[in-house]
């Protein structure tokens, strides 16, 4: 195995007393205080995540958003300038390549992708256009929780008057931050992209004002599925279409049949048919009935003697907000109405689950 | 008190011994969010998975560390798994089971040991 890369923050990380873990090729703190902890404090406070290995791409190329429209089903040419949305790079199956945010900076886009897919997302932008950036020389930091916008604020006045998914450039101590009003855990927050060489300065910084704690990649994971965000890999892959996923939101009218971009995208044929006639199965939320959290790999069944499976949970932990076990998963269109009982198998018994809507925790956002 | 590999120690109590998991092994596994415990008065063989603890980030197997039956669970982790983090080796017992051969007892480390072997 390869040795694992590190992160600006990784010897900050040892001195906060994070356990860390391999997480796509990257030593990351998977804890701090603990993860039930971190996630409180991030509904109440604030949390300070390190989320420097996703991959940040830059694409200067002129014509970019028509480029990159034939890639993802999503209004880019109508993305404002200073403004941030969510996509997915399709297959010509209608399957997710990847998950990932654009933005508009004016004269170029901003694409914050997966950890473990950079290098493909790389390889499928470089064949379609020129000007492919990776940017390598800077740290990526999520603040995120109630307190977020006050600490942020408070050293780049800046931040506070963004809203829900706006983008800017605001300069902290000489660095130029690349902030977007954004994140993975259903607060209010920012994403702020960080030269490298200032990247623990912005830490300590943001880590000494007042609520402020660190959070490591147990929490982040916690956090995303009560806010039914998708984790790539899991709940969402190569195999699952946008529709299914239950993400036909991030796709504009504009790409869809009838509109002016109407399709151009790989796998438009299914996914617009998705759209309009409904797909065969659904990501469903689900609350296990007992204590016991149930897992991504846990088969569903319709009854609790069906012989074959009808879905399968794709995401589920404890959910520390709720202060229940809460799960995701795949279920066919006739299980996928909330209210619905189905049955896991755990450890060889079936259990019944609630199939209950998404989010389970209501985002905060400042839109 | 005498301690395994698996981290679990064991407490003497006249013909019985309470079995529950190190503070090394809770602080280890972190918050504990459910325990799945044996039914009483089963048999079972020494490295049987009678118990399953789950934290906020996966599922642990424990298992028995010694032929014998199972005599009493705790029933204080259903409604409070987190007392398993809060008093590992006191409040937090899993279980106390009658074993056949209490001889077999010496072959467990000792407190000293155990410091040794997950130092």
């Amino acid at each position: 195995m390869n040795a694992l890369l590190r992160t600006p923050l990784y010897d900050l990380h040892q001195a906060l007393g994070a356990r860390m873990v391999g997480f796509a090729g990257y030593a990351m703190p998977v804890q701090f205080a603990g993860v039930m902890a971190e996630h409180r404090h991030c509904r109440a406070a604030a949390a300070l995540f390190d989320v420097s290995h996703m991959g940040q791409v830059i694409l200067g190329g002129r014509g970019a958003a028509q480029a990159l429209e034939a890639l993802v089903p999503v209004d880019v040419a109508g993305l404002a300038p200073g403004r941030q949305r969510y996509g997915f790079f399709t297959n010509d199956a209608g399957g997710i390549e990847d998950d990932l945010m654009i933005a508009n900076r004016g004269d170029h886009l901003l694409l914050v992708v997966n950890a473990a897919r950079k290098a493909s997302d790389l390889a499928l932008l470089e064949g379609a256009m020129a000007g492919v950036e990776a940017v390598t020389d800077r740290a990526l930091l999520a603040l995120q929780g109630p307190g977020a916008a006050a600490a942020l604020a408070a050293l780049v006045p800046g931040a506070a008057a963004m809203r829900f998914m706006d983008v800017a450039v605001l300069d902290w101590d000489g660095a130029a931050l690349w902030v977007s009003r954004s994140g993975y855990t259903g607060e209010d927050g920012y994403e702020i992209s960080v030269p490298e060489d200032r990247a623990v300065d912005l830490a300590e910084a943001l880590l000494a004002r007042p609520g402020v704690l660190p959070a490591g990649l147990g929490a982040r994971d916690s956090l995303r599925l009560e806010a039914g965000l998708c984790l790539y890999g899991q709940d969402i892959d190569e195999a699952t279409t946008p529709v299914e996923a239950g993400l036909a939101w991030a796709i504009q009218k504009v790409r869809r049949r009838g509109g002016a971009r109407e399709g151009g995208f790989p796998g438009a044929a299914r996914i617009l048919a998705e759209l309009a006639e409904g797909p065969a199965r659904r990501r469903v939320g689900l609350l296990p009935e007992g204590r016991a959290p149930m897992r991504a790999g846990v088969p569903l069944f319709a009854s609790e003697d069906a012989a074959e499976p009808a879905g399968a949970i794709t995401s589920g932990t404890y959910g520390p907000t709720l202060d229940r076990p809460v799960a995701m998963g795949y279920l066919p269109l006739a299980q996928s109405t909330p209210g619905t009982t189905v049955w896991g198998e755990l450890r060889g018994k079936r259990l019944p689950l609630r199939v209950a809507p998404l989010p389970f925790h209501q985002p905060r956002y400042r839109t | 008190m005498k301690f395994t590999e698996e981290h679990e120690w064991l407490r003497i109590e006249g013909e019985q011994i309470v079995v529950g998991i190190t503070e090394y092994a809770a602080e280890q596994l972190g918050d504990i969010v459910f325990v799945e415990l044996p039914e009483p008065e089963t048999q079972v063989a020494k490295g049987d998975e009678v118990c399953v603890i789950e934290s906020v980030k996966a599922a642990s197997d424990i298992l028995a560390p010694l032929d014998g039956e199972i005599t009493e669970i705790n029933p204080a982790l259903a409604d409070n798994p987190a007392l398993v983090n809060e008093d590992p080796q006191r409040e937090g017992w899993f279980f106390k089971m009658q074993i056949d051969d209490p001889a077999v007892l010496d072959a467990f480390m000792d407190e000293d040991e155990y410091k040794e072997f997950i130092s």
